[in-house]
Order: C-alpha cells, then structure tokens, then sequence
C-alpha cells in the first residue's frame, strides 16, 4: 500500500490524505499514518513544485558538470562526494560508471557565478583530477513534464 | 426536385430506430466549457513508442493496401498474444482477421452469420451497436433483461428461456460497456453450456479485456469446447488508448474467418497500414504502456463510484471498462432528462442509460477516462444537481 499512496504523491504531492484513502480504499487515518511514518524515515524527502522559470523571465543559469576523481582508501568516491555535496550550489550529485565519475548539477544566477563555483570550489578540491562543465541551453522537459508545448488530447464530447 | 425521402433510404435502414438522443448530441455541440464524462475513450494520447513506430513507417513508405486479411507480421504477433495470455492457438494465416475496430468486426461476423430472420440473443443493456448491426444484417435482435441486483450479468437461463428454432448466436460483451460488468468464468461456462446444448455460436466482445481491476478477465474461447464455436472479437482502442487508429481483429475458426474475409475485401479490403503498424509495435512492447494506464484507471474508478454513491446516487462497482453506471431513480427524472437539465444546468455531460436499451433506463453512464481534477469538478456539480432535483 506504501507504494501506492507514494506514487500517488510522487505525481500530485497535493492530493489530500482523503482522496488518496478514496482512490485505493484505505482508511484516511490509515493513509495519514503511513505517510506520516514515511516523512519520518525519509522516505519523502520533501514536497516540490517543478517550475518553468522561464514563464517569469527568472535568470537562471545551469550547468551539467563532469567530474574525475581519485577514489582514496577505505571510503572510495563517498569522502570527495560529500565534499561536494554539502554545497548548496550542487543541486544534484550521481556517481556515474564510464568515463568520469562524478555528475554534478549545478544552479547559480549568472554563468560567472558558476564558473566560479567550478573553477574555485570544485576543482581545487584534493582527489578531484579534472572537470568538464557543460552549460544548460534550453530545458524541453523537467522530472517527466514536458515544458512547453504539452499535448492536449482532443476528443468528441460524447461517444457511444 | 427533391425525391420522397422514403424512396431514398431503404426499408431495412427505416427499421432502425432513430438514435433518441439525437437531441442531446446536438445541444451539446453547441456549448462551451463542459466536462464531460460521455465519452467512450481514453484520455491518454497512444503511448509515444507506439506513434514513433507509426511516424517511422510513414518516413519508409509504408502506404500501401495490405493483404485483406491483415499484415502477416501482425497477425503473427497477434497469434503469439493470444497464446501467451489465454493459451489459445490461432492459426495467423486462415483463423485471424484483421479488421477496422471491432465495430467492423461485429458488422462482418453478423453479415457472415446470419440469415433473415435468424435470431441473435444478447443482455439489455449493451452497446449500441450490437443491435442495429444484427438487424442491418437481416437479423433479428433478442434482448435479454440484467438488472443491477444481478450485477448486470447475463444469466444462462433467461438465454435458454429465449432460444427459438431461429436462434443462431449470442451476442456477449465483458467487460461491459455502459455497466463496467464484468462475468465470472464459472457463470460464463454456464452459458457455454447452454450454447452447446443449443449448437449457437457466441460472439465474444472482448474490446475491454485489459481494463480489469481485481479480477480475472476469461476469454471465452477458452472455456471447454468454445474456441470452434466463439467468434473472438477484439482490438487495440482501448487497451492501448488507440481509438482513432481503427485496428481491430476477429479469431475463430477457419470457415468463419473465410466468410467474413469474403465480405471484408470487398468491402474494406484491408485495414489502414499505418494503423497496422502501430497495432504490431504495440503487441511487441506496449504492455508497460497498459500496466500503468489501467493503475490510474483504478484510482479513478474508486474516487467516482465513492462519490457517486455518497452523492446520493448509488453507484453498482464496476469491475471492468472505464465506465460507472449509477442509478438516478432516486430523482424525479427519466435518463434523458437528468442528461439534459444536467447538461443545461451544470455543464457536466453523462449518457443517458436508455440509449444502451431499455433496461438501461435510470441510469447514466458517466466516463471516468478523464483527469481526476475533472472527475472531482464533475462530481461537485452533479451534488449540486442532484440536490435540487432529488424526489
């Protein structure tokens, strides 16, 4: 049943304990304390809005950034990834298998702010070997939503 | 100068009932900003691996006529299907047809079956076109009662009790359409047996075979003995939200299957390619497709019945389709009417249930193929309405 309701949220995290207890007919306390359990352990990290900034001509700046690392003993890639991880700048980080290792995301308001997040925290980091930064040109689809230009299905209003 | 309008349809089009709720259909096209939940259709667009496939197709050329009876890869695919889900062999070259949605389907099997006079029994309510197309076909049409306090199954022994030296088939559709009922195998094996002692063919509908919730579809081909005498009707609309490609198919045996082909070439000669194409590439990898479409369904089919029935209209729990058919005898309203001053007052579109036979009478037939935030808009406003108007 977990899954379920967590699906439910992951796609409409604003559906109300009740409607979620309607729509797979579990009891709404019920509903209210799985989720509640699942808030706990941090199974739902937190509830977001996917936004397209671009609507409010909001600057944004983003940049895909590849990162080659030198794995040290004991803790392997873990040790250098937090290092930049606990940037609030690094909106995102993956260890990736191929041919660099480390995949960052990183946001900032002008492309001199995220060079310079790159050029002066990221890369003079001990164990990190070379980065290759790729800026953002345009989003087409964010977290399974297409940006623009969303499909709308047209049908007849009445079909026998 | 104009001829006289009973010279220019024929005796056998006159026999058939105008559409009652012709009416409704125009008022409705003539408004805006309704929700409706008339539709029979899902509201997912045709998953994107399967119009990639088709959009390639159209790059290579592929648009031509096809073999009448369907493109071989097709039908081998299809033939592959159905043995993985029901263990049923078809021979894809001689027991396989396919065909332009079941619709063609169910027109074809009539045409190749019947002669005037022969009689066709199928449950009251069904879809509407089961019974114009017996009759255009020189059939006649043998509506057999269901109720709701028998979850609108059709049972074997009103069946038996309406066989005639006429009686050529019976006519079944499960999942159905408008109720959402769905028949057990046990129940359905009763019916076998009736058409056995009989010797009637049954034409099994099977368009909603995918869209199941909690329970087991059985097709009926598989029952003991069926599969020469069952006409399998199926196709891609639903299951795969496909409706406008127009893909449908037959399996039965080869005597059948040959004289329906024989009207279908010359009628149709062949489905449309690029609707093949699409329907091969959803047999090949669409089954992800349906999993997740039919999980949403469920939300939905719960959150509609639920509100219908706290709304004060209780709602029968349909086990299949995309449909809910609630009772509206408890307001001072025929179907047609409540479709109406529901339409006009609230701007919300149902089918009134009478437009799928009698028995369809006090109820409507309310989609839930449609977003939740609409289904919950949907179901304020008839609260409201059915505040007003309750008896």
């Amino acid at each position: 049943m977990i899954k379920e309701i967590l699906k439910i949220l992951e796609n409409d995290a604003r559906t109300t304990p009740k409607q979620i207890s309607v729509m797979t007919g579990t009891p709404s306390n019920e509903v209210t304390k799985i989720i509640k359990q699942a808030e706990k352990d941090r199974t739902i990290l937190k509830y977001k809005t996917i936004i397209n900034w671009d609507k409010v001509r909001e600057e944004q700046v983003s940049a895909l950034i590849e990162v080659k690392v030198t794995p040290q003993r004991d803790v392997g890639f873990d040790a250098i990834a937090e290092r930049i991880y606990r940037f609030p700048q690094a909106r995102s980080v993956y260890l990736l298998s191929g041919t660099y290792d480390l995949l960052v995301l990183v946001t900032g308001k002008t492309m001199h702010e995220v060079a310079d997040f790159v050029s002066q925290k990221l890369a003079p980091i001990e164990g990190v070997q070379g980065t290759v930064t790729h800026f953002m040109l345009k989003r087409y689809k964010e977290d399974g939503e297409i940006l623009e230009g969303k499909e709308e299905v047209k049908r007849q209003p009445v079909i026998l | 100068m104009s001829m006289k309008l009973r010279h220019v349809s024929s005796e056998r089009t006159n026999q058939i009932a105008p559409s009652g709720i012709r009416r409704f259909f125009d008022l409705l096209a003539s408004m805006e900003g309704i929700i409706s939940l008339g539709v029979g259709e899902p509201d997912f667009a045709t998953p994107w691996h399967i119009r990639e496939a088709a959009i390639y197709s159209l790059e290579k050329g592929y648009t031509m006529y096809t073999s009448n009876l369907g493109m071989p890869e097709l039908r081998q695919e299809l033939s592959r299907y159905l043995k993985n889900n029901y263990n049923l062999d078809y021979d894809p070259d001689s027991e396989l047809l396919i065909t332009v949605g079941v619709s063609e389907g169910l027109d074809l099997t009539m045409r190749a079956i019947l002669d005037p006079g022969d009689e066709v029994i199928m449950p009251d309510p069904c879809f509407v076109s089961y019974n114009p197309c017996v009759a255009l076909a020189g059939g006649t049409p043998i509506m057999v009662p269901t109720s709701e306090e028998n979850n609108f199954e059709l049972a074997a022994a009103d069946i038996e009790a309406q066989v005639t030296d006429k009686t050529k088939a019976i006519l079944i559709g499960y999942p159905a359409n408008p109720t959402g009922a769905v028949m057990t195998r046990e129940k359905l094996a009763k019916i076998a047996k009736v058409a056995q002692r009989h010797q009637l063919l049954v034409i099994s509908d099977e368009i909603y075979a995918r869209l199941i919730y909690g329970v087991e579809h059985t097709c009926f081909a598989t029952l003991p003995e069926m599969r020469e005498n069952t006409i399998l009707l199926g196709g891609f609309s639903k299951a795969y939200a496909m409706t406008g490609w127009r893909i449908g198919y037959a399996a039965a045996n080869k005597e059948i299957i040959a004289a329906m082909t024989k009207i279908h070439q010359y009628t149709i000669m062949c489905a449309p390619i690029m609707g093949q194409v699409a329907a091969i590439e959803a047999l090949k990898s669409g089954e992800s497709s349906i999993a997740e479409m039919v999980e949403e369904y469920n939300r939905r089919r719960l959150t509609i019945v639920k509100r219908l029935n706290d709304i004060g209209l209780p709602c029968f729990k349909p086990k299949g389709a995309f449909y809910a058919f609630p009772s509206i005898k408890g307001t001072d309203m025929t179907s047609e009417e409540f479709a109406e001053k529901l339409l006009i007052e609230e701007k919300v579109a149902v089918v009134p249930g009478n437009a799928f036979g009698q028995c369809g009478e006090g109820y409507v037939r309310c989609c839930y193929a449609t977003s939740l935030t609409e289904i919950e808009e949907a179901l304020s406003r008839i609260k409201r309405f059915v505040k007003k108007h309750r008896k």
